[in-house]
């Protein structure tokens, strides 16, 4: 089963009786801030100060007493009553590109065997059709995009909307030389030949076309939504003047405007070098726009309906290596979430003291994706029937942290 | 006092610690070298008896030792944003007093020629004076827009020299403690916009004798700043004019940072690199682009110091090892 073939996923019983009237009422919505390469457990949710793996950076308190984080989180702390803590992860992958797919899908990569992505799942299943953005946007620093693989059998009008550098995307404003009404005029012809066409060849990929034209179109007319300069002054000053500040402040935006799943990714926590200056400047960005955006939520009544949640490839290494850095390690790892019922001002899991191994409530990348579903009201039990098979929707080995859920 | 012969440096002294290794200071009286490690202590060796004595007050790592010249007063900067005062020779070191000094971590820390004033730098963009005697604040210099890395009096203890991540170097007069100019050592610097991080700054300083130069020790060429690809490399200034005289560099593609430089009393500069081609002593010229003798070390250099001598130099290695090195013939058996 390749990317886009075959049939869009049959929508089946995937969505529990009970929740799917709530949803009806209620839209759930996702954020994933994802901290590319791998930020440090160590330098954020699960340090180990005066121990020979736990670095120069002391431990602080937060809103919740007992819990606490490394002092490069100062604002983060004092949200920690609205966070949730997942400290025991062993995903035993340390691999970049599989970590990616693992922590995004739920399921470790294997050879011919695609899963969609959290996102283009939100973007099926919790979108409900009438919402002016694409149902998945991803913030990114730069550019880049999977070429709409992140849907893999979902079909490409799940794939992500790519935002580089929090710009709107290309070519949303109307071309100068065409009136209004040469425009209206081309998009019917358009549809009528369109519509043709899909009548007796329709695909995914035709599908996606025409969805792609549509929200486009859309999109031109609420070309705004993605301008956060129109955010008060104030506001873009609480969230920071650098660029992931500014993608916060962005997400913010979407989510009341009515995106369903946003994606912010920060750059870059891959450090096999000078670990701590490099986390000391990232977080110190992360910790101002994270912060906010969490107390934006919650004092506007979003978090009970938007499931946040912090993650990466994998950990870095308990072991300080000889250039100040820390390498890869997916073994003992710690996320964060926020939101949806998720019961906040907890810690699940525990890493010994020196952080090389979990000693209490294990998880891997399978139960974190179980949990997101479970706390937005899908049930990852249910199956697809992509191409006449059954399909899981989530790894069938893996549960939902239970503890985690209201 | 005996000619160094950097062509002859071996290793003299191998002192273990069961810790990495940070920083290293001789005390300028010659007596002891002190090096801090990964376990958050500091320790003091006796370079005759090689005794070893642990200073242990800090709440984490520490960048930052300086003796005073009387050999009395050893000052400590750490990550904990402290500083702390010590008794150099103390049979049993404990805190004088300790400040909290700055916002973060304190990155270095001197002390003036006449023994009267300290000056501390951190990441808090912060450049502090304060009284050696009785650890009152003598005036706070802002002025940097990043976190700054070092700090050095120079040899008519007129002015006090800061250098920063972006290899901003602002030259303070101390009378006025006013800004007097700026250098410009931001060839040590470089943004990557693809990993979006800032790199380099100035890692060390050092006034020749005479005053003449100031050499910057960091890095350059860093192509890959999370993967530690960077060469290691000195400017050069001239200090009358303040310009740059040449960026130094080793002759061989040689990969790590310049983490400590000294200027040795006969002219010549010392180096101290580490990183993924390991560790070495780089001996330069002032003329001169490349080195003139370079040393391979037993472990990758993390800081170095220079002994009153003028013969030995210590090491800070990641080993957990304080090395003593000697410039001069090896003594036979």
């Amino acid at each position: 089963m390749a990317a886009g073939v075959g049939l869009s996923a049959g929508f089946g019983q995937f969505v529990r009786p009970a929740a799917a009237e709530q949803l009806a009422k209620e839209q759930k919505q996702i954020l994933v801030i994802w901290l590319a390469g791998g930020a440090s457990q160590l330098e954020t949710w699960d340090p180990k100060p005066k121990t020979e793996t736990g670095g120069p950076f002391r431990a602080i308190e937060t809103s919740v007493p007992g819990i606490q984080i490394c002092e490069l989180l100062p604002r983060t702390a004092l949200q920690m009553h609205r966070l949730a803590l997942v400290r025991g992860i062993n995903t035993n992958e340390n691999d970049h590109g599989k970590g990616h797919y693992l922590m995004h899908t739920g399921r470790p990569q294997a050879p011919g065997v695609q899963y969609p992505h959290l996102g283009s799942l939100a973007a099926k299943f919790l979108a409900n059709g009438s919402e002016p953005l694409p149902g998945y946007i991803h913030i990114t620093p730069g550019g880049g995009g999977l070429g709409g693989s992140e849907a893999a059998f979902l079909g490409p009008k799940y794939g992500a909307l790519y935002l580089g550098n929090g710009q709107p995307p290309g070519n949303t404003a109307r071309d100068g030389a065409t009136s209004e009404a040469a425009d209206v005029a081309r998009h019917d012809l358009r549809r009528h030949v369109n519509d043709r066409f899909a009548n007796r060849r329709r695909t995914a990929e035709t599908e996606a076309y025409t969805t792609t034209y549509e929200q486009a179109l859309q999109l031109m007319k609420r070309r705004e939504v993605f301008d956060v300069t129109k955010e008060p002054v104030r506001d873009q000053e609480r969230y920071g003047s650098h660029n992931f500040g500014r993608h916060c402040l962005l997400a913010r935006r979407l989510l009341e405007a009515g995106a369903t799943f946003v994606q912010v990714s920060h750059s870059n926590y891959d450090t096999h070098n000078e670990n701590f200056a490099f986390h000391l400047e990232q977080l110190g960005e992360f910790d101002q726009g994270f912060a906010t955006l969490i107390d934006d939520l919650a004092q506007r009544g979003r978090l009970e309906r938007t499931l946040v949640i912090v993650m990466s490839e994998f950990g870095r290494t308990p072991q300080i290596n000889s250039l100040y850095g820390r390498d890869h390690w997916g073994t003992a790892w710690s996320v964060a979430m926020a939101g949806c019922g998720l019961k906040a001002g907890t810690v699940v899991g525990k890493t010994n003291p020196k952080g090389t191994e979990v000693i209490d409530r294990q998880v891997g990348g399978g139960h974190l994706f179980h949990t997101y579903l479970k706390a937005v009201g899908l049930d990852p039990m249910n199956d697809f029937q992509v191409d006449g098979r059954s399909i899981r929707i989530a790894d069938p080995a893996a549960t939902p942290i239970t503890e985690l859920l209201a | 006092m005996t000619a160094a012969d950097p062509t002859k440096t071996y290793v003299a002294k191998d002192l273990a610690h069961n810790s990495p290794l940070i920083a290293c200071r001789f005390d300028p009286k010659g007596r002891f070298v002190f090096a801090t490690a990964e376990d958050q202590s500091i320790q003091r060796w006796d370079l005759e008896s090689g005794t070893k004595t642990p200073l242990v007050a800090h709440d984490s790592w520490v960048h930052a030792l300086a003796g005073s010249p009387d050999g009395q007063t050893l000052l400590s900067g750490g990550c904990d944003g402290r500083l702390i005062w010590w008794p150099t020779a103390s049979e049993k070191p404990a805190p004088i007093r300790t400040l909290d000094v700055h916002r973060g971590w304190v990155r270095d820390v001197v002390i003036s020629r006449d023994g009267t004033m300290a000056a501390s730098c951190g990441n808090d963009l912060m450049v502090r004076l304060w009284s050696l005697a009785d650890g009152q604040l003598i005036q706070e210099l802002p002025g940097h827009g990043k976190q700054v890395y070092r700090i050095a009096f120079d040899p008519t203890g007129r002015y006090l020299v800061s250098a920063d991540l972006q290899g901003v170097v602002v030259q303070w007069e101390i009378a006025t403690r006013k800004e007097a100019r700026r250098l410009d050592a931001a060839k040590l610097y470089s943004y990557n916009a693809g990993q979006e991080v800032d790199y380099g700054g100035v890692r060390d300083l050092s006034f020749s004798a005479d005053g003449a130069y100031l050499a910057c020790s960091g890095l350059i060429e860093a192509s890959n700043p999370l993967g530690a690809v960077s060469n290691p490399a000195i400017v050069l200034f001239d200090w009358a004019t303040g310009k740059e005289k040449l960026l130094q560099r080793p002759k061989e593609d040689i990969k790590g940072v310049g983490w400590g430089v000294r200027f040795h009393p006969a002219g010549f500069e010392v180096a101290v690199s580490g990183g993924t081609s390991g560790g070495f002593f780089w001996f330069f010229k002032t003329e001169q682009v490349n080195e003139f003798f370079k040393f391979a070390l037993p472990n990758t250099g993390r800081d170095m110091d220079l002994h009153p001598d003028g013969i030995r130099l210590a090491a800070a290695h990641h080993d957990g090892h304080l090395r003593i090195y000697a410039m001069a013939p090896k003594p036979a058996g």
